[in-house]
Formats: C-alpha cells, sequence, structure tokens
C-alpha cells in the first residue's frame, strides 16, 4: 500500500504534457476540415467519399475547406489522389504520406500520421468514415490529440452539434463538442450518401506529398513513456471471393437467419440475391453457426446498412440485428413465427416456410434488367 | 505476467430501453443492469490466459458509482483473481476512462489489457485504441482469436474487419479489444459467487490517480428514433412481389 501511495505521488507530480495546442473553439470561426481517406485499386473507397460528404456539410456551416489524406505506396497511392482531388469541388487539396509504413491499415504508423498532418495544418476537424479502418484509427488519433472523438454520426447540426445513436439505435443522441481543436468525428456512411458526379465541377484541387521527415522522431506523449513503432507487425488478411455488390453500398440486401439451418440452405439466400442484384447478410446467430463468414453479419455489431430494399428470411429481429437495418427503405420480413419481432419493422410481413417462399420467389420474381 | 481487464455496468442487453420524456438521457431506474457483453468476452479470454498458465494474476477494473462494485463482484465471480473499482459520480467518456487506465497502468503494470470493443449503451467503440494511445502500445482491436506467446513476447490477434479476417503480431504489453466471436464467457457457479466476496478491491476516485474529469462534450438531448410506418402482412409470394413491384416500387 506504502509503495502504491508513493507511485500516486509521483504521477502527480508530473505534469501533463499533451502535444495538442489548446486553441479554444470560439476563437476559431473558420476551420478546415481533413478527411482520412482509404483507397483500393487507384480510387478513393466508398465509405472514404461519404466522409468528404459529411466534410462538405460542414463546409456549408462556415467551414472554409476540405483537404483529403491519402497514404500508401506505388503508382495506385497517385491514381487514388487524382480521384479525390476530382471526387467533389469542395476538396481543395489532397495530401499524399507516400510510404512503405502506411501499406497495411495497422493503428499505431496510421494514428502517428493523422497526429502530424494536424500539427502541420491545424484543422478545425478531422473526419473518417466509421468502418472497422476509421474505428481502429481515429480514437487512437484522438488520444494522441487529448480530444474526445465522436463515433458514428449520422446527423450534422453545425460544426459542433452532431447527432449519433445509442443503445443499438433506439436512441439518437445529439452532442456539443466544446473541446479544442480537433474535433474529431467517425461517420455512419449511410447517413451521408455520395452525390452522383456532376461533370460541371472541373475545378480540381492541388495534389501536396506530406512532409514525413519528422515521422520517425519519437512521439512523445508523457514523458515516462518511451515511443517506438515496431511493435506492431501486420500478417496477412484472408480474400473473400467477392462477386456481387458490397453489403455496405448495396441497393438491395437479403438477409438469412438461424432459420436457414446450415450453410447449404443458405444457398438460397445468395441465388435470391444473385437474381435481385443484391448483396448477402446474415444475423450473429448465422455467422455464429459458421453458415457464412463475419463480414456478413449486419448489426449493432457488424455492419450498419441502408438499402432500399432490405429482406430479412427466417430473421426473428433482436435489437441488435435491428441496429443495423432499421433505416432501411422498404423492409420485408418472411418468417414462421407471426409474434417475431421484425414484423413490427417491416413494411411488409408475410407468415410462411421460407424454404417455401424463396424457391416460389425464384421462380416469380422478373428477370433483373 | 498481469492481465487488467476492463468492465463496464450497462443497461442489461435485452431491455427495451425508454427515453425519458425531458430528453436528458434515457430510463436508468428499475432497469435490469448487467455487465456489458463485450467486458464478459474480455475477461473470459483473460481468465482462459491465466488457466493455461500464459498469466498469473487477472485484475479487473471497473468505473462508475458504487453501483458497479455488483459488476466488479460478477467479474470476481467468474475468476478474476481481484478488483479495483475508481469510484466517480459524474459521467465518464472513453477519454476520461483511458486516461485512468493508463494510470492504473502505471501502479499494476500489466502486460496486456483487454477491453471490449464497445459498450452497448454508448456504442462508442473508442476506449481501447484510446488506452493504447496514451500508453503507446500496440493494439489489436476487434479480436475474434488471441494467441499469446508467453516466451517471445508476443500476441497474435486476428481481428475482424469490414473483408473479413486481418491477423496482426503484437509486442507486449499491448492493449486488446474483444469481438463477439471470440469466446463463450463462462457463468458464475455459487461458491464462486460466495468466494468473490473475500476477494480484494482496491478503491480509487479519479483525482487520487490525477485525472481530472473535465468533458470536452456536451449532451444536448436524447431523443427516439423517427418512427417507421406501420407495414402490412401479405398473403402470399404473388401478394408480396406485386406489392413490391407496384406500390413500393423497389424491383
Amino acid at each position: 500500500m506504502a509503495t502504491t501511495r508513493m507511485i500516486l505521488r509521483a504521477i502527480k507530480k508530473r505534469p501533463f504534457l499533451f502535444p495538442a495546442s489548446s486553441h479554444s473553439f470560439s476563437s476559431s470561426r473558420h476551420g478546415s476540415t481533413l478527411v482520412v481517406a482509404e483507397h483500393d485499386s487507384g480510387a478513393v473507397k466508398p465509405h472514404s467519399l461519404s466522409a468528404v460528404t459529411a466534410a462538405t456539410s460542414l463546409a456549408g456551416n462556415g467551414n472554409s475547406s476540405v483537404s483529403v489524406l491519402l497514404a500508401g505506396s506505388g503508382p495506385s497511392l497517385h491514381q487514388a489522389a487524382s480521384h479525390a482531388a476530382s471526387s467533389h469541388p469542395s476538396v481543395s487539396q489532397v495530401l499524399i504520406a507516400d510510404s512503405e509504413k502506411f501499406k497495411s491499415p495497422l493503428a499505431e504508423p496510421w494514428a502517428k500520421l493523422v497526429h502530424l498532418v494536424q500539427q502541420q495544418g491545424g484543422y478545425s476537424h478531422i473526419i473518417a468514415a466509421s468502418n472497422s479502418f476509421g474505428k481502429n484509427i481515429m480514437p487512437r488519433a484522438a488520444a494522441l490529440l487529448d480530444v474526445s472523438p465522436i463515433t458514428d454520426v449520422t446527423g450534422i447540426s453545425d460544426a459542433q452539434t452532431f447527432v449519433r445513436p445509442i443503445y443499438a439505435g433506439n436512441a439518437l443522441c445529439t452532442v456539443r463538442y466544446t473541446g479544442s481543436n480537433p474535433c474529431i468525428l467517425t461517420i455512419r456512411s449511410t447517413s451521408f450518401p455520395v452525390p452522383q458526379k456532376s461533370n460541371d465541377s472541373k475545378a480540381e484541387a492541388s495534389i501536396s506529398q506530406v512532409n514525413l521527415s519528422n515521422f520517425d522522431e519519437a512521439l512523445i506523449i508523457f514523458f515516462w513513456i518511451s515511443a517506438d513503432l515496431n511493435k506492431s507487425r501486420y500478417i496477412y488478411q484472408t480474400s473473400q471471393d467477392d462477386e456481387g455488390p458490397d453489403l455496405g453500398n448495396a441497393r438491395v440486401v437479403i438477409t438469412g437467419g438461424r432459420a436457414l439451418k446450415n450453410a447449404e440452405n443458405f444457398k438460397l439466400i445468395e441465388n435470391l440475391a444473385k437474381k435481385l442484384g443484391g448483396a448477402v447478410g446474415a444475423t450473429r446467430a448465422a455467422v455464429d453457426a459458421g453458415f457464412v463468414p463475419n463480414d456478413l453479419q449486419v448489426g449493432q455489431t457488424g455492419k450498419i446498412v441502408a438499402p432500399e430494399l432490405y429482406m430479412a428470411f427466417g430473421v426473428s429481429g433482436a435489437i441488435q440485428h435491428l441496429a443495423g437495418m432499421r433505416d432501411s427503405k422498404v423492409i420485408v420480413a418472411v418468417n414462421n413465427d407471426a409474434d417475431a419481432p421484425i414484423f413490427q419493422v417491416a413494411d411488409y410481413g408475410l407468415v410462411g416456410d421460407l424454404f417455401e417462399v424463396i424457391p416460389e420467389l425464384l421462380e416469380k420474381l422478373p428477370e433483373k434488367k | 505476467m498481469k492481465i487488467m481487464v476492463a468492465i463496464k455496468r450497462v443497461i442489461d442487453y435485452a431491455v427495451k430501453i425508454r427515453v425519458k420524456p425531458d430528453k436528458s438521457g434515457v430510463v436508468t431506474q428499475n432497469v435490469k443492469m448487467s455487465m456489458n457483453p463485450f467486458c464478459e468476452i474480455a475477461l473470459e479470454e483473460a481468465l482462459r490466459m491465466r488457466e493455461s498458465g500464459l498469466a498469473s494474476e487477472v485484475v479487473a477494473v471497473t468505473m462508475g458509482p458504487s453501483q458497479c462494485l455488483d459488476t466488479l463482484r460478477t467479474g470476481l465471480a467468474m475468476g478474476a483473481d481481484r478488483g479495483i473499482h475508481v469510484d466517480s459520480t459524474s459521467a465518464l467518456h472513453p477519454l476520461h476512462v483511458a486516461k485512468i487506465l493508463m494510470n492504473l497502468v502505471q501502479i499494476e503494470k500489466p502486460s496486456l489489457i483487454i477491453l471490449g470493443k464497445q459498450a452497448i449503451d454508448d456504442d462508442c467503440n473508442q476506449t481501447g485504441q484510446m488506452v493504447a494511445g496514451l500508453l503507446n502500445w500496440p493494439q489489436g482491436t476487434f479480436a475474434s482469436k488471441v494467441v499469446l506467446d508467453k516466451e517471445k513476447e508476443e500476441v497474435t490477434v486476428d481481428r475482424e474487419v469490414d473483408d473479413g479476417i486481418e491477423t496482426v503480431q503484437l509486442k507486449l504489453p499491448a492493449v486488446i479489444t474483444t469481438d463477439l466471436r471470440l469466446n463463450q464467457p463462462r457463468y458464475a457457479t455459487l461458491p464462486n459467487i460466495m468466494k468473490a466476496k473475500s476477494k480484494p478491491i482496491k478503491k480509487f476516485t479519479p483525482q487520487e490517480l490525477n485525472v481530472e474529469i473535465k468533458s470536452d462534450l456536451e449532451i444536448v438531448e436524447v431523443t427516439e428514433p423517427p418512427k417507421r410506418k406501420a407495414g402490412v402482412m401479405v398473403s402470399s409470394v404473388d401478394d408480396l412481389i406485386d406489392k413490391l413491384k407496384n406500390e413500393a416500387k423497389v424491383i
């Protein structure tokens, strides 16, 4: 106990040395926004374009400019940079960090990069998509900057006021950010759709390189903590054989639950998705039972989708599942239990055996144009 | 090797929450509270490491008002060796929790911190990443498989990411946050619940840990989400196709 007290006293004596400068928010009326973006095969990923949309809605709130940060290496990075530069008229600058360090999405170098770029650019807002990339990196970057990040923003009221769902989407919380710059947000991409690209936006943003010469210098947060970036190593990522649209952006999503009974039967869902040009989703029960891989899970812990048509087969409709699909435009539920909670959110409900309904749908649905 | 596990008391996952009429939050009075499901998974993983001889001690930490002691006792009944309660009646945001954990690390010197990937009440998904950032420790978030190599002082983590599973290797000390598929948490048995009553719990306040609870976020209001308009039941597949084609116009 005595040693504990000693350590406590020692901690108390040490000043907090956060690197963030504490400009108060009210002093800077005009801000600029940094979008931390992902890219793939020479293009900015759709989720990140949604983050650009969110950033431009901030620009309408007095924020003057939008910068996009891309990192990685090789020709695809530079291709993605030109894509970002013409992605939206509000984008005024594209920053590229060209280094092998950012080839894989490891949080340690990426959070440090965000920290570095913030120190160089002094942004009022930093935005990324609320996907597994953004959720992994942004809170870490926020901690380095000593600010509270705001997760899964679905609405922007003004430059400091945001709406986000809590309790699995069963309540909406409006929060006001009162801290110092930057205000860090991850946005729910389904809430910030990317507008169809118009041809009249000829203006292209400038592309410049991030100065990484200081990158390998130790990042000292508290002076008793030594900094070393080589503590994590990227091993590999499994690649799924993806045909069809991405679950997060699909216009139609067909989801199966536990009632499918096995992986073989899940093919029914896949066939129906194929017929409607949609993506396949699943409940936690279906993933846990091994019918489909985890990246198809829709819900509070899985992916959030908001397609035009969401069809749920053999899904009971637990709170945690509804959290991931309640914003779909049209919801169809097919279940043999007339009391299943899913029917309370469904626009069209059909009580019946999915093993009869799906084959009939496959037969009677019109061919996709 | 010591493992620190952070656990949070939240409204039980099965409860249908109600928003307060004055829009200040959700009703928590007379509502069933439990350990956050992701925290149960975090604790289970730590216990399994200790049981397989990879760790010597599991310390469970919770923060919040005195009722959090119930959650901490549940953690001790599951098998944690001892507990730490950081007593605070003010609302704690992930940044506060991360700073408190960081200062507890200076006292406890764990080699691994395991947390749930998110709390099911605020749905933030931030604390683990933030504490890793503050400590400058590597992070393995959304873990679905964890393999600890005691000799090499390394941990290999399979992470659930958007397009599948990603594997990272981290040097200890490290921070791990758990996804649902990491394990199946055990139930506390009656004898273990009795035993848990005599396990030690250390108490701290945020002030003692030199963490100032100053918030940079202000809750303006909490409202109910917009209600969906009532749906209709259809009687046949033909009826359904007709509705989707001619009424909803989605196919």
